[in-house]
């Protein structure tokens, strides 16, 4: 690595850099440095800590009541029952990885329907650029699980350690019993939240009530354990140490998302025509009294204060800004105050800030090309998988030919074909599945292990939600042609169950 | 595009990296330390790999690791731990008579897996890998049995083998007929298309079939029977079905005839466990061909 390798980050706003390009090439403003002041600064830094302070208002609402709804959910889900009868689990939300079975709800998913997830996946993916289209990064402020336990810590610290001015003061001095006691404090509940998390996760992947006994009297599996650890290892670091430099460093969607947004979409504004120049109350009323302008803004930094990620959204789209809005909260705070319209710093587009300069109508253009076909593939997506879920099969049949012999000559010139077939069950009864083959003339059917049925042909039995593979035997004495390849169809019906699966093959001779 | 300048200054406190693409200079901003410890931390970790797995080799040896782990332990612990889960059923096998271990769901659903990896470990290179023969090695799921067809009988083939030295083996071979001068050419030449016409085989232009059958009835009755259906006691096969172990066409009978058979089955009693043997014997008898 050189040292000029060292790309941007968080703290490069974008369009400042541009700005300051076109001040140079258009000739206003300052010359580009002299290559004797370029950087040779230091490849690293130390972390500046940032100490957000506490807002109202409602961006702050809307963040409280998405943080409370969605830990609620995580927290609670693995308690809530579904029920499936006597063959399945009670439990709402499980992976079940030693049964191979996925349970949400009324669905239930087997290995092989793992392409549900990849829909679900699509639409996630789509989903989020939808999101980015309408309103900025809408999951990266307000869903984002490093945002939402963040968000928890923070509150936590603010509860313990005080809000911003208390906990930044109180860092500067020496340490002190109630300094430490009040660290201790926080990072005993934060570690405590940090536990009930990893606890939570591995809820989801037994009973969960069977396992909170289990692990309250130490009989659970080490593996339980294991986990419990590593997430409480994580949201510890994570949440409480790391932050903001999750999303500035180590998060690629900071970086997508820059790519997917456009003049169009609504993002966390800084409204710089009604903003700029800035000035004081004091240095705002001079100038106003020399007829010359001065912008709403009048340099307070509460929306800097209040960022957490440290962020100064006044520098323009910034890859740190998370657009979790508590920046609007804060000047609205401000703007009330000293009695100037509120969302100084809102929701707002490239497009309507530039035709607001240029006193033209300001629109909001929601459907745009890039939204409708996001939508339109979330549609199709959904509705493919709406699909195949209202029709997914509650039975299923493989048949693999012997390859070993493929056919076999026997003493009186007979000639048998042998098959593996398995039969899936997904009900939870058990079945007992008839076999009947079409397309050969005079053949037999034999299955190794079970016997024919009332009617003649082979009953298999196959218990709840299970699979079972079984050989089959075809014979015929018919005249076949030299070489032939007969293709043939093997079905199983569950005449109580009233399903049936069908699945192809050939017969061959010699 | 001329616009007003809507962005405070770039922070004065970071500087560019001299780095421009159209007028946009790079910023140089440092990356957290903490990225850095991160990478000293995974080299301090990799030591640990020294310490704790074989790593490094010294002249005639290696360093063995902390806990002397190594890969062929952990494949015998697995394989250990399989053999323990598997043993109550194996033991079942073991305990169980062939025709119950056939007529037990359960049971057959195992032996027939054990029986199939014990195959293709073991029988697959003569018989192949789905029993299906090959010239001189039977083709086991056909309905076609030199030494009879049923489970014990599978279970005795298995266990003793044929020709295999093993005393309770099956014993017996098709004499050399023309080698050790039994018969003249011309008499077996006449036997081959009298075998030949009695599964229907095409004979050769003006073959003496009565002469053929005076042969026959003089060599070959005492094993394959005056009715040629073989005899299972000796393993002589019968000589009217469609299924020919060495092939129908008349050279290889006729070889068959002056060279005589013998071919081998190795017992396998004592190489393979009781256990086994009969999930073999069970797999082999659902080929397909088995007799009740």
């Amino acid at each position: 690595m050189t040292e000029h390798a060292v790309e941007g980050s968080g703290h490069a706003p974008l369009a400042s850099l541009v700005d300051e390009a076109a001040r140079t090439t258009h000739g206003g403003g300052s010359a580009p440095p002299p290559p004797d002041e370029y950087d040779e600064g230091p490849l690293y830094a130390a972390r500046k800590t940032i100490y957000p302070q506490s807002v109202h208002g409602t961006f702050r609402r809307i963040k409280w009541t998405v943080l409370v709804v969605t830990l609620g959910i995580y927290y609670l889900l693995p308690f809530v029952r579904w029920d499936r009868g006597p063959n399945a689990p009670h439990q709402a939300v499980l992976v079940d990885f030693p049964g191979r079975r996925f349970y949400f709800f009324f669905i239930e998913i087997w290995p092989q329907e793992v392409y549900y997830l990849t829909g679900l996946l699509i639409i996630a993916a789509v989903t989020l650029f939808l999101m980015n289209a309408v309103a900025g990064r809408v999951w990266c402020g307000y869903l984002c699980p490093q945002t939402v336990w963040t968000d928890l810590f923070v509150a936590i610290e603010r509860w313990i350690q005080g809000d911003r001015r208390e906990h930044l003061l109180a860092d500067r001095e020496p340490w002190t019993f109630e300094r430490a006691a009040r660290a201790a404090s926080k990072h005993f509940w934060w570690i405590i939240i940090a536990w009930w998390t990893g606890g939570a996760w591995v809820l989801y992947f037994a009973d969960a009530p069977t396992l909170v006994k289990n692990l309250a009297t130490f009989q659970a599996p080490p593996v339980a354990y294991a986990f419990i650890g590593l997430l409480t290892f994580t949201t510890y670091t994570l949440a409480g140490w790391m932050r903001e430099q999750v999303c500035i460093y180590m998060c690629p969607w900071p970086r997508i998302q820059a790519a997917l947004t456009d003049e169009y979409a609504l993002n966390v504004t800084y409204r710089y025509d009604r903003g700029e120049p800035r000035a004081s109350l004091k240095k705002a009323a001079a100038l106003h009294a020399a007829g010359r302008p001065a912008g709403d803004c009048i340099e307070c930094l509460q929306c800097v204060h209040v960022c957490p990620t440290g962020v100064d959204i006044r520098g323009g789209a910034d890859l740190g800004c998370i657009q979790c809005g508590l920046c609007i909260d804060a000047c609205d705070a401000v703007m009330k105050k000293i009695g100037r319209p509120p969302r100084l710093i809102a929701y707002d587009t490239d497009v309507n800030i530039r035709n607001r300069q240029q006193g033209k109508p300001v629109f909001f253009k929601i459907v745009r090309t890039r939204t409708l076909l996001y939508a339109a593939i979330i549609a199709l997506v959904g509705s493919v998988m709406t699909y195949a879920l209202a029709t997914r099969r509650s039975d299923g049949l493989s048949v693999i030919h012997d390859r070993n012999p493929m056919y076999v000559r026997l003493s009186d010139g007979g000639v048998r074909n042998a098959y593996a077939i398995r039969i899936l069950n997904k009900t939870l009864q058990t079945q007992n599945f008839v076999l009947t083959l079409s397309g050969l003339p005079d053949a037999k059917v034999d299955v190794i292990g079970a016997e024919a049925g009332s009617g003649g042909d082979p009953v298999i039995e196959v218990g709840p939600d299970q699979t079972r593979e079984m050989r089959v035997l075809v014979t015929t004495h018919a005249a076949l042609a030299p070489e032939a390849s007969i293709p043939i169809v093997f079905t199983v019906t569950a005449g109580n169950a009233g399903i049936s699966a069908a699945a192809g093959d050939h017969f061959v001779g010699p | 595009m001329e616009t007003e300048t809507k962005t405070a200054p770039p922070q004065a406190d970071v500087g560019t990296t001299g780095h421009e693409w159209d007028g946009i200079h790079e910023l140089n901003t440092p990356l957290p330390r903490w990225w850095l410890w991160l990478f000293y931390a995974t080299i301090v970790w990799s030591i640990g790999y020294w310490i704790v797995y074989p790593s490094w080799p010294l002249i005639k040896s290696y360093t063995g690791g902390a806990f002397a782990w190594n890969s062929r332990a952990a494949v015998d612990a697995d394989v250990g731990a399989l053999q323990t889960q598997r043993a109550p059923l194996m033991a079942k096998l073991a305990a169980a008579p062939l025709a119950e271990i056939e007529s037990t769901p359960q049971l057959l659903d195992f032996a027939r897996t054990v029986g199939r990896r014990a195959f293709a470990d073991n029988c697959a290179p003569c018989h192949g890998a789905g029993g299906g023969g090959a010239k001189g090695y039977p083709n086991l799921t056909d309905d076609v049995w030199l030494w009879g067809g049923k489970l014990a009988d599978i279970e005795q083939t298995i266990r003793h083998g044929i020709r295999s030295g093993d005393d309770k083996g099956h014993q017996g071979a098709m004499p050399a007929f023309g080698r050790d001068g039994m018969l003249k050419p011309d008499d077996i030449s006449a036997v081959t298309d009298y075998v030949r016409s009695l599964s229907g085989l095409a004979t050769a232009p003006g073959a003496d079939l009565g002469r053929g059958a005076k042969v026959f009835a003089d060599n070959c009755t005492p094993c394959h029977g005056p009715q040629a259906k073989g005899n299972r006691d000796v393993g002589a096969p019968n000589l009217t079905s469609q299924v020919w172990l060495y092939g129908p066409d008349r050279k290889a009978i006729y070889d068959g005839v002056w060279n005589g058979h013998g071919g081998v089955m190795p017992a396998w009693d004592g190489k393979l466990d009781n256990a086994t043997i009969k999930a073999l014997t069970v797999y082999v008898h659902t080929f397909g061909g088995g007799e009740k």
